[in-house]
């Protein structure tokens, strides 16, 4: 099984992703760069956290347009399995993968911290190893994360179980007080229809040790090898 | 030479004047070259015997201070950044650094570029930067002012940290009226690096191109060093906002890849990064250091404005630019890696043998200078300033603190000291910053140091912290200096990590007054022998003088980056207790003191008393106890007391407790309540340990000679001090954790 984990100009966090996936894990971890067009055979792709082009215009609008991005659309509509973390939730939204968009936070400050989210669905690819319900404590890190869609979007998302994690207190209540950004719905987390896009703000590969202290986020990337797994067999 | 143009017309005492040079300097300049110089030429002396960039008048004291031994890998001063072996082949980088008079003008572009600055400065070595930390001082948060300069440096850093993708895992901020017009920005930047990896600042040898990378040269930044760094706050200051630089960090991370991948690929025979005084400071330092020579044509400058004369060009402070000297046949691979980032490597000349500096510009020769006459170290002035104990120490010494307090009860004193802005959270600052990134950080501003793992070294960590208690330098120079050194220390050995070297930013204010200068010589003198007893070498660092504003000088303010190393992570220590039933103890040597404390500064208003007394020799003993104690296991949790004394240091140890639960239950009755519980004397931490562990933790302390008085117990949820304190956990924590928060946005507090 192989694992890309892409790298954009101003991509930040794809050495976290890739230590996350090769040693936290234990899959085999390539990059693979913004130029290129060769996804080099992987099984999955990450769209890292950073600020790709400096997120100088809209975040991920500029990074939408690279030329590995022809490919990783493609490789999604062919049912690949996709993973945006953070900026990479960003720009599958600017690339038309996910619905809605990241606004800036609630109270116009960046936030970095550690939250709780909740799983909603754990019928997933991603979320197939976590109990349903269960919270995953996990560290956002971001200005721009205040999820918003049209209302018909919203309806849809929840209707068909695509909200995958939802921003909730310590005991799994998703309230006002626990939505760090204003997000609607407290939402964290989305899937596309197909489900095999997943783009969500909190860093599940910040949360792969407990030296520094959650592994909660390991059972994403889990998840996502063992689905990967049964398919492959 | 033509005299035509005014890149090269001869200039004049009143030109070397205008530009901040000395009548003395201006005559050495004369000698030097047996002629007068041209303007550009002027220029390119006033920036690089500038303060910022000649440490004229501080590097004498600096000598006094220890810079090599240890694990030191470079002499103090020699590159870019300190190197300390961390074993395994790997050395770390760190260097902290000022960007105080930027800040004050332009405080979201003053900070962020004092980031860029000392992260530069750290990649330029080949070190990849891990964390980022820093120290911060404003006027009191009750001044708009201040509170727009707080804003502005907070989100400076924050902005240009996250998105360069370094995190900002620690520091201080600390508010005192002397800082209102002068803020301190102070940033450290630390990497890691292979020990057998790294690259100099050094031309090399003759015949070898010099080339340019990163971003265009602009007309930002000039005369930063000269005009904006190196002199006091006037009316005149606010007309030097386009003076102060503008960052770009994506620009940064793009030069970071670019810069290590160079490196990597082994085609880099020197590298220097372009801060203070840009092209001046890279083509004279590097060339000094190789001992040849750079023939330099300013026509292949990439620039932002065609028409930039010579004089500009060299003088500009542009950031995320880097200066390299590559062999003519390596140049397209170097060229292949740059475009690979997309960032211009422009070659703009060649080294040489005969020692000078060669700079044309439009075919005409527009300076020609020895380099070794430019830089610190060579030709560079060397003052020793006159000197006189500051006449206002016999008036503060001669105040009775404890008398000055009165009869404010401990009760009071405590729910006054939770929240007051120096010693409550800093929550509002830290979670503005991306503390997480790059996923080594064990632990940040929770704790009395941040712990960073070293993936390279598994198993290893480094522990690293800034301190500087400017009060107690400001009444007593020398013991001070000693604190500073002493406290960082103790950081860090909390922590679980022994502490091996420091780096310095001196900021201090203007050295041509004799009572700054007697403070600035005492206060290294005090560091100096703190360095020397606990066995931290400096490893560099940085000096800013003129921190004044026409009302009064800062405090002085020498603060001091600590690195510590753990050598096993299982020994890594939490600050807060860890577990119901552990006994709380005070490991170290009690005192009562409460000059410069944040309580008589509550009550009074004042800064007054002396310094609480330090025993260097103690000091070394109480922190060999801890870390032997540590590291044998005995130690659940380590926190350093400081301001607010033991009351504050057992109210942080049960907020930051595990899961925020655990409180404890405390008798510590001596003669003066107040004294005991909010004195700030040095040399002590509590600690909680396993009763079980009791005897072998006593034979510990005793084998070093250290008392160790039991507190009290580990209780769950609730801390009870004496008759003073008895609160939930919860609400201790929600008052220290929220108290900046309803200063800086009420309204949304107000909620």
């Amino acid at each position: 099984m192989k694992i890309g984990v892409v790298v954009f100009p101003g991509s930040n966090c794809d050495h976290d992703a890739y230590y996350a996936l090769k040693h936290e894990l234990g899959v085999e971890a390539v990059f693979l760069f913004h130029k290129e067009h060769d996804l080099k055979g992987v099984d999955a792709i990450v769209l890292p956290g950073g600020f790709s082009y400096g997120d100088y215009l809209r975040c991920g609008a500029i990074a939408r347009f690279s030329p590995i991005m022809t490919e990783v659309i493609k490789f999604a509509q062919s049912g690949g399995p996709v993973i945006g973390i953070c900026n990479g939730f960003q720009i599958l939204c600017e690339a038309g993968l996910l619905p809605g968009a990241l606004l800036r936070n609630r109270d116009l400050r960046f936030i970095s911290k550690h939250v709780g989210i909740r799983v909603v669905n754990n019928r997933t690819i991603f979320t197939g190893d976590l109990e349903s319900g269960a919270v995953l404590h996990i560290p956002i890190a971001h200005g721009e994360g205040n999820y918003h869609a049209d209302p018909d979007v919203l309806a849809e998302l929840n209707a068909e179980g695509r909200v995958v994690f939802q921003y909730c207190d310590d005991h799994g209540n998703v309230t006002d007080e626990a939505n760090p950004n204003g997000s609607q719905f407290n939402i964290a987390g989305i899937v596309n229809a197909k489900g095999n896009v997943l783009g969500m703000m909190p860093h599940p590969e910040r949360a792969c040790s407990t030296l520094l202290g959650s592994h909660d986020g390991l059972g994403i990337f889990r998840s996502l090898a063992h689905s990967l797994e049964i398919v492959a067999a | 030479m033509s005299n035509t143009s005014p890149d090269t017309r001869t200039t004049t005492l009143a030109d070397a004047l205008a530009l901040g040079l000395t009548e003395g300097e201006f005559n050495k300049i004369n000698e030097v070259l047996g002629r007068a110089p041209n303007y550009t030429e002027l220029g390119v002396y006033s920036v690089m015997w500038s303060e910022h960039c000649s440490y004229k008048n501080s590097i004498a004291q600096l000598k006094t201070l220890p810079r090599s031994g240890g694990r030191l890998l470079v002499e103090a001063g020699s590159e870019n950044a300190g190197l300390v072996d961390v074993g395994s082949g790997y050395a770390i980088a760190f260097k902290i650094e000022s960007h105080n008079h930027p800040s004050a003008v332009e405080p979201y572009q003053g900070a962020a570029t004092g980031v860029g600055g000392i992260l530069r400065d750290i990649f330029t070595m080949g070190a990849r930067p891990i964390a980022a930390l820093d120290s911060l001082r404003f006027g009191r948060l009750d001044g708009k002012r201040t509170r727009f300069l707080f804003e502005g440096v907070v989100r400076g850093i924050g902005d240009y940290g996250n998105s360069f993708g370094v995190p900002t895992v620690g520091g201080e901020v600390f508010f005192e009226n002397c800082y209102a017009d002068n803020p301190l920005v102070n940033a450290m930047a630390v990497g890691i690096v292979r020990a057998d990896a790294t690259v100099s600042a050094t031309s090399g040898p003759a015949g070898n191109a010099v080339m340019i990378l990163g971003s265009r040269t602009g007309r930002d930044g000039i005369h930063g060093a000269s005009l904006l760094a190196s002199r006091e706050f006037d009316e005149q200051t606010e007309n030097m906002r386009p003076t102060v630089q503008v960052g770009d960090p994506f620009g940064e991370k793009l030069l970071l890849e670019a810069s290590l991948e160079l490196i990597a690929s082994g085609v880099v025979i020197g590298m220097q990064d372009m801060g203070a005084a840009g092209i001046s400071c890279s083509t004279s330092e590097m060339s000094a250091k190789g001992g040849s020579g750079m023939r330099v044509d300013l026509d292949r400058v990439p620039l932002r404005e065609a028409d930039m004369s010579a004089y500009e060009i060299m003088l500009s402070e542009s950031q995320e630019r880097m200066l390299l000297v590559v062999a003519e046949e390596n140049i397209p691979v170097a060229q292949a890696i740059c475009e690979k980032w997309d960032l211009p490597l422009t070659r703009i000349g060649d080294t040489t043998a005969d020692g000078m500096l060669e700079i044309y510009r439009h075919g005409e020769r527009v300076a020609h200078l020895p380099a070794e006459s430019l830089v610190l170290g060579g030709g560079a002035p060397v003052y020793e300033r006159e000197w006189r104990k500051a006449s206002y120490i016999p008036e503060v010494r001669a105040a009775n603190p404890r008398a000055m307090i009165g009869d404010v009860s401990p009760a009071d004193a405590f729910t006054m000291l939770l929240a007051a802005p120096n010693i409550a959270s800093k929550r509002w600052v830290y979670e503005q910053y991306d503390s997480m990134v790059r996923t080594n950080t064990v632990q940040s501003f929770k704790a009395d140091s941040a712990v960073m793992r070293l993936k390279e070294i598994p198993g290893r960590g480094i522990a690293v912290a800034t301190d500087c208690n400017s009060r107690y330098v400001y009444l007593n120079p020398y013991v001070g200096g000693m604190s500073a050194v002493a406290e960082a220390a103790r950081n860090v050995v909390c922590s679980g990590a022994l502490p091996v070297a420091i780096t310095n930013c001196l900021n201090f204010g203007n050295p041509y007054n004799p009572e700054v200068y007697w403070q600035f010589r005492e206060a290294i003198r005090g560091i100096g022998d703190a360095c020397r007893a606990l066995d931290t070498p400096v490893t560099g660092g940085n000096v800013s003088f003129h921190n004044e504003s026409q009302q009064n000088a800062v405090f002085p303010t020498p603060v001091i980056g600590m690195l510590g190393i753990i050598d096993d992570i299982a020994h890594l220590t939490p600050s807060g207790f860890q577990q119901e039933g552990d006994v709380v103890a005070l490991l170290g040597f009690e005192g009562f003191e409460l000059g410069g404390s944040e309580l008589l500064s509550l009550v009074s208003g004042q800064v007054a008393g002396d310094a609480p007394a330090l025993n260097i020799v103690r000091e070394a003993s109480l922190q060999k106890c801890l870390l032997e104690a540590i590291r044998s296991g005995l130690i659940r949790s380590a926190h350093d007391c400081s301001e607010g004394g033991i009351a504050i240091a057992l109210a942080e140890c049960a907020i930051n407790s595990r899961e925020g639960a655990l409180g404890a239950e405390v008798y510590y009755e001596r003669q003066d309540e107040i004294s005991a519980l909010f004195g700030e004397s040095q040399s002590r931490v509590v600690i909680s340990f396993d009763p079980a562990g009791e005897p072998a933790l006593a034979a510990v302390a005793g084998k070093h000679g250290v008392p160790l008085v039991a507190l009290g117990i580990v209780k769950p949820d609730v801390l009870r001090i004496n008759n003073a304190v008895d609160a939930s956990v919860a609400s201790l924590a929600e008052r220290y954790s929220t108290a900046i928060e309803r200063i800086m946005e009420p309204e949304m507090s107000a909620e």
